[in-house]
């Protein structure tokens, strides 16, 4: 046990970096569910794309021999910037060619042809990395030269795991404050309430949900970037797992509410950290870390099985 | 396209058509088994589905297929060992559709991690019929140090079928409540599960042998007979596969599949006409299960090694793109749709590779290796153009208001039969 105190904080801090890249993927997934009430699988590639978007341009920087010379907070930014347009820009065309035809069609349909969309991009994606680099897996240059920040307590931390916390934080509150104050953030609450009644109310309901394909990939192709700088490596299956735990975590908030999948990311990270640090132990190192995605999942089921409308949702228990 | 649609409705010309296509099609195939194996499976899948469209005797077709199936194919295999396997993968994957068009495509319950069940049926044979079991268990098999002898695969073909059912029961149960998409993700992570279960379950007790697999695993045998060629294991997938077929069509409309069909259209409706929902879902899982259990065997002793990699999430999506592709609840589809993307898997695919290579383009461009992209683009396009499949299950519809309009007196107008 003692063992297990002494490793609290850093496995805390492993979980809770995890547990913002679960939270601003979850995010995508609940926005669109709350519009749509349907499941985004390919928002799961999308954060696979972002991270990159984010590895190639700091990869373009550094070829160029500018990244050395450029204060890495501003690299940081333009990676993201260019990351959530595109990645943005995506989610918005993969809505136009692949869900949007099958609106009103059977609940499997737009699923399957998600599945299909996730399954494309992750294939397109090991193509084109593999024809730059010869190889899927793609190394991320090294940014702020692994400083670290003093803690209280005599702890440390990576300058990167402190700037992913905190650029996490900033983007939750940024789009906090445009659902709850914007104009558009408004329609797109009503839009979620109730889609027909707000297309009487004079909302344009196609662009609502255009934008929140938007802003939920956007948000999704943030969370990769800030994977790839924090992770240092990006291949086309980093999303797959992650985009069920980030589901997970979804559902575990309760879908279609944004602080909760902030909340669920956050907590899911910090038990699938905490887990596999302790069985790892329990069992003397016999089982560990590779059982933590059978915990995630594990859990996704308990959580569906005695609490379908998750920690902050209302019953949905009729709609599911 | 149309003359030939007329030929094949032609209650004169269409038995002739399907005897001289299906002569000429088995004769071809001998010659091509050699060089030209793509056109072999062309050849194939066109004759099988003439005989499926054609207006004609159900002996005659019947018996045209039967000649294909249980002579051109076992033929040409004694020359072209390749041909043979990938027809042991056809009959597999006929299978395997057939199950998870139960699940799908009847029930209406997207599963996303059907290849467990699969895994299932395969390591529970290959653990015991392999070195495996007497690793762990070194004291019940003491005298057995290559685990149980083949004779023992017919014993285990009814403990692996009923090993995936209970599966199927074991993950149909928590998840009985939940709706189409939410079940999806849950199927989904099962499937991962049981993957990586059986990649780490080498510690603390080495059960699975983990990522580097279990081999060699015993062939079947019969009366002491070994059946260790590839042809007995294309004749005891072949049987199995008509077992499915049966058993399926059979049940398609019996109460259980109309049961299933009320439910996946309207469950609310269905269990208000006394359908009980949580049994019928439960026998959707372990029927589709029990199929994908039987076949996982057959895919073992054809392997004689499995290891994890061969049932991964992609497995469980090429047999989604089979179903999706013939059609959702389409026994002809599925059948029609393992054909074809078995065919493409490993026989089009490799050999446009192979012939792309005189081209000399980057190894990126293999085009072998872009399996989860054609099968994204199928899922994403059969359901944009063509969402019913290539074979659309045949529904029987009631036109009320013919039936209406006949009768002399207006609705109602069904007394009591019997009454």
């Amino acid at each position: 046990m003692a063992e297990f105190v002494h490793l609290l904080p850093q496995v805390t801090i492993d979980g809770l970096l995890l547990g913002f890249v679960y939270a601003m993927v979850a995010i995508g997934y609940t926005m669109v569910y709350g519009v749509l009430e349907f499941i985004n699988f390919a928002h799961s590639e999308i954060f696979m794309v972002g991270a990159f978007i984010g590895a190639e341009l700091f990869l373009i920087l550094k070829k160029a021999g500018i990244l050395s010379g450029m204060p890495h907070i501003l690299v940081l930014v333009l990676g993201l910037l260019a990351a959530m347009l595109i990645t943005g820009l995506l989610g918005v065309l993969i809505e136009k060619v692949a869900y949007r035809p099958l609106r009103g069609a059977p609940r499997l349909v737009p699923l399957i042809a998600a599945i299909g969309v996730s399954f494309f991009l992750q294939d397109f994606m090991r193509a084109v990395a593999t024809t730059i680099h010869g190889n899927f897996v793609t190394g991320v240059p090294e940014l702020f030269n692994r400083q670290m920040v003093p803690l209280p307590g005599g702890l440390t931390m990576s300058v990167k795991a402190v700037l992913l916390i905190v650029s996490a934080l900033i983007m939750m509150a940024a789009l906090t404050l445009f659902v709850q104050r914007s104009r558009s953030g408004k329609a797109m609450r009503a839009v979620a309430q109730d889609m027909t009644t707000a297309g009487l109310m004079g909302i344009n309901t196609d662009q609502i949900i255009t934008l929140t394909f938007f802003v939920g990939a956007a948000m999704g192709g943030a969370a990769g970037t800030l994977f790839a700088v924090q992770y240092t490596a990006v291949d086309p299956y980093i999303g797959f797992i992650l985009g069920i735990k980030a589901f997970t975590a979804a559902v575990f908030g309760g879908i279609g509410k944004l602080p909760g999948a902030v909340l669920g990311g956050v907590l899911l990270g910090i038990f699938e950290s905490y887990g596999s640090a302790f069985m790892s132990l329990a069992t003397k190192g016999a089982m560990g870390a590779e059982y933590k995605d059978v915990l995630a999942f594990a859990l996704l089921i308990l959580i569906l099985i005695f609490k379908p409308s998750g920690l902050l949702g209302q019953d949905v228990s009729d709609k599911a | 396209m149309n003359w030939l649609s007329r030929l094949l409705h032609d209650p004169r010309r269409a038995p002739i058509f399907l005897i001289a296509y299906t002569v000429a099609a088995s004769v071809l195939m001998y010659i091509f088994a050699l060089n030209f194996e793509t056109w072999f499976f062309v050849l194939l899948l066109t004759s099988l589905l003439f005989l499926h469209l054609g207006n004609a005797n159900r002996w005659l077709k019947l018996g045209l297929a039967a000649l294909v199936i249980a002579v051109v194919i076992p033929l040409t295999g004694q020359e072209n060992g390749a041909l043979l396997n990938v027809s042991i993968m056809i009959c597999i994957n006929i299978a395997l559709a057939l199950g998870l068009n139960v699940v799908v495509g009847f029930a209406g319950l997207l599963d996303l991690g059907y290849v467990a069940f699969f895994a299932t049926g395969a390591y529970v044979y290959s653990i015991f019929a392999s070195p495996q079991a007497p690793r762990f268990l070194p004291h019940l098999f003491e005298n057995l140090p290559m685990g149980l002898p083949g004779d023992y695969f017919w014993l285990f073909l009814p403990v692996a079928v009923f090993a995936a059912a209970g599966a199927g029961i074991a993950l149909g149960l928590p998840v009985l409540r939940l709706r189409g998409d939410y079940l999806a993700i849950v199927t989904l992570g099962f499937g991962e599960i049981v993957r990586i279960l059986a990649n780490n379950l080498d510690k603390p007790l080495n059960i699975t042998n983990g990522p580097q697999g279990i081999t060699p695993i015993a062939k079947p045998a019969l009366f002491g007979i070994s059946l260790g060629k590839p042809v007995h294991f294309y004749f005891i997938g072949l049987v199995l596969m008509l077992i499915a077929i049966t058993l399926i069509r059979r049940v398609e409309n019996s109460r259980i599949g109309r049961a299933w069909a009320a439910m996946r259209e309207d469950d609310v409706a269905a269990r208000a006409m006394g359908v009980p929902l949580v049994k019928m879902k439960l026998m959707a899982f372990a029927t589709g299960a029990a199929f994908a259990g039987a076949m996982g065997m057959v895919f073992a002793v054809k392997q004689t090694f499995i290891n994890p990699e061969s049932f991964t999430f992609m497995e469980s999506i090429a047999i989604l793109a089979m179903v999706i592709l013939g059609g959702l609840g389409s026994i002809p589809g599925a059948i029609i749709g393992a054909v074809t993307v078995t065919v493409l898997r490993m026989q089009v695919l490799t050999e446009l590779a192979n012939w792309l290579t005189q081209f000399h383009l980057p190894p990126a461009l293999n085009l072998a290796k872009y399996q989860p992209l054609i099968f994204g683009l199928i899922l994403i396009i059969m359901m944009r153009y063509r969402r019913h499949g290539l074979l659309p299950a045949r529904r029987h519809f009631v036109d009320i208001d013919a039936l209406t309009a006949d009768s002399p007196e207006p609705a109602p107008t069904a007394p009591a039969r019997g009454a």
